[in-house]
């Protein structure tokens, strides 16, 4: 009997493992997914927590993963790949034939200089977590006006447009309160411009502006001044802030970084088309926790795991892998007062305008604000609970298509 | 007497395009260029993303820099002034950082 283990049941951990066991014979595998929590986030949902949203963020594991799949909780501590042995924090060793990690990235308030202490969870918040995004609820409750900074560490970061929307939906929070006059809101970023790709960078600068919200570029956070409510750039910069909502430093799993597997965020190198471990042919890295040169998504994780799972097949066999990942992400951009956009590209293509995803048809369309991208936006969440993670079917096909995009300069018949 | 522009292939920004078109001479002209004497230290930093790109496929962060060569981020900031990454890249001859999607 072969075994496959998976470490991380978040998005591609159980995408993985449910559209294995369909197909891998019952008899012949045992697949095994090691999660160190129950309970499974959804963690778009975590977007709309500050402001009122609390809807299906948490169900558990078990019920998410196929019969046939067995799961056990535990901290994953190291895995030896000379041995093919992962070593829980428990001590209890478990060993694979083929290893799958998958254990995302996670927040790192911790390595950024007086950012853990005394104003964390006060006037310094993070939503990224479960708590953070709670206790950033009632902070925005309580908020009676000053200046709000929404602040991104470094990149890359998961969900690099949710600091983004959180932004449009505090502009839109405070003008329903009628308190829009007495709050400034300050947009800091690392990067040279409010998007990493020119023409989305455009379009999402622009709803910016509109919405008066300033943005500071090219801003490398060194520490944060806690005391004198202040963030320090490396070039000695200072930006002040009454509340500030951060996007701590991202980093994969320490086990990675303390088992040689990882880069200096502890992502696990992967070829960028089969998924591949540079270093152990055996072990795959699908999500968050690799290196690809795309966005951290859950479109990423799922796109990425189908094609994963064709490889698989064909890896088991001692075959060639031949199915490759173009690297397709999609992700809803929430814009505030019920509306959004969507984006849609992948390694070679940025975001374009466009419609999507039946090419002229629409029904949403692409860099664009509209009302039925908010619902489309709503909808994953019932999509991401019964499709997505069951690893069942989506009308969304793993490569990105170039129909119903154009580039801005294009001429668009209608 | 040759300019440097005959020689070399660059995008719209100014980047180096083709890895071995890159000497030494070149760099020191590129960071003549944007107002950077080249010291010992910068060419630990240079030499650390020339030898890095083949391997890793991209160009190296501040944060990559920093951690595998060593060399802090705040000095990072000190020898390449105001967009480190970005002026790290060009004097080295390897792409603009991808700002990452
Ligand atoms: C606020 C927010 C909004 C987002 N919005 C969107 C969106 O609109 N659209 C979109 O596509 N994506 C969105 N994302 C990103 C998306 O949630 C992630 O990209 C996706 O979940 C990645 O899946 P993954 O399986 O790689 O990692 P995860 O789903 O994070 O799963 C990793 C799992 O590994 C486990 N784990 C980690 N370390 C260990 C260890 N040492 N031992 C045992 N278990 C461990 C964790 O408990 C977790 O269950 C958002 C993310 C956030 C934070």
């Amino acid at each position: 009997m072969k075994r496959l283990v998976i470490l991380g049941g978040g998005t591609a951990g159980t995408v993985v493992a449910n559209k294995l066991r369909r197909r891998l014979v019952l008899e012949d595998w045992r697949i095994t997914v090691i999660d160190r929590v129950p309970d499974h986030l959804y963690q778009p949902g975590l977007l709309f927590v500050p402001f009122g949203g609390r809807e299906d963020l948490l169900k558990p594991r078990r019920r998410l993963l196929r019969a046939g799949i067995e799961l056990l909780i535990g901290e994953v501590a190291a895995v030896d790949p000379e041995r093919k042995s992962v070593k829980l924090l428990d001590g209890d060793v478990v060993c694979y034939d083929y290893l799958v990690i998958a254990t995302g990235t996670s927040s790192r308030p911790d390595q950024t200089p007086g950012m853990l202490g005394a104003e964390w969870r006060h006037s310094i918040h993070d939503f990224y977590t479960y708590d953070g995004a709670f206790a950033l609820r009632d902070a925005l409750q309580g908020f009676t006006g000053g200046r709000l900074v929404v602040h991104v560490v470094e990149q890359p970061i998961k969900c690099p447009v949710a600091p983004l929307e959180f932004t449009f939906l505090a502009e839109a929070f405070f003008r329903w309160r009628e308190m829009r006059d007495q709050v400034e809101i300050v947009y800091v970023t690392p990067l040279d411009g409010a998007f990493t790709k020119p023409i989305a960078s455009r379009y999402l600068g622009r709803l910016l502006d509109e919405r008066k919200i300033t943005v500071e570029t090219d801003f490398l956070v060194e520490r944060v001044d806690a005391d004198r409510k202040t963030l320090v750039s490396y070039d000695e910069r200072e930006i002040g802030y009454d509340l500030l909502v951060t996007v701590p430093l991202n980093m994969g799993a320490d086990f990675i970084g303390a088992s040689g597997l990882g880069d200096e965020l502890n992502y696990v190198p992967v070829d960028k088309h089969t998924l591949q471990s540079r270093a152990h042919p055996d072990i795959f890295a699908i999500g968050d926790a690799n290196d690809l040169p795309t966005s951290k998504a859950g479109s990423v994780a799922h796109f990425s795991s189908e094609i994963f799972v064709e490889n698989f097949f064909q890896y088991v066999e001692g075959l060639a892998m031949t199915h490759r990942f173009d690297g397709h992400a999609n992700c809803f951009v929430e814009t505030g007062d019920g509306k959004g956009l969507l984006i849609d590209f992948n390694y070679d293509t940025e975001p374009l305008p466009g419609r999507f995803p039946f090419g002229r048809l629409g029904p949403l369309s692409l860099l664009h604000e509209t009302k039925a991208n908010h619902w489309g936006k709503l909808a994953f969440r019932w999509i991401y609970w019964n499709l997505l993670v069951k690893g069942r079917w989506l009308p969304i096909p793993s490569r990105m298509s170039m129909s119903g995009k154009h580039r801005p300069d294009e001429e668009v018949r209608p | 007497m040759t300019t440097i522009h005959r020689e070399i292939h660059t995008d719209a920004e100014g980047f180096l395009t083709e890895y071995d078109e890159w000497t030494d001479d070149l760099a020191v002209q590129l960071a003549a260029g944007i107002g950077i004497e080249l010291s010992d230290e910068h060419w630990k930093a240079i030499r650390f993303l020339r030898e890095d790109y083949p391997t890793h496929g991209e160009t190296a962060t501040l944060r990559r820099v920093s951690t595998l060569a060593g060399i802090p981020v705040k000095q990072l900031f000190a020898l390449f002034p105001g967009k480190p990454a970005k002026k790290m890249a060009y004097v080295a001859g390897l792409p603009k950082p991808r700002g990452c999607v």
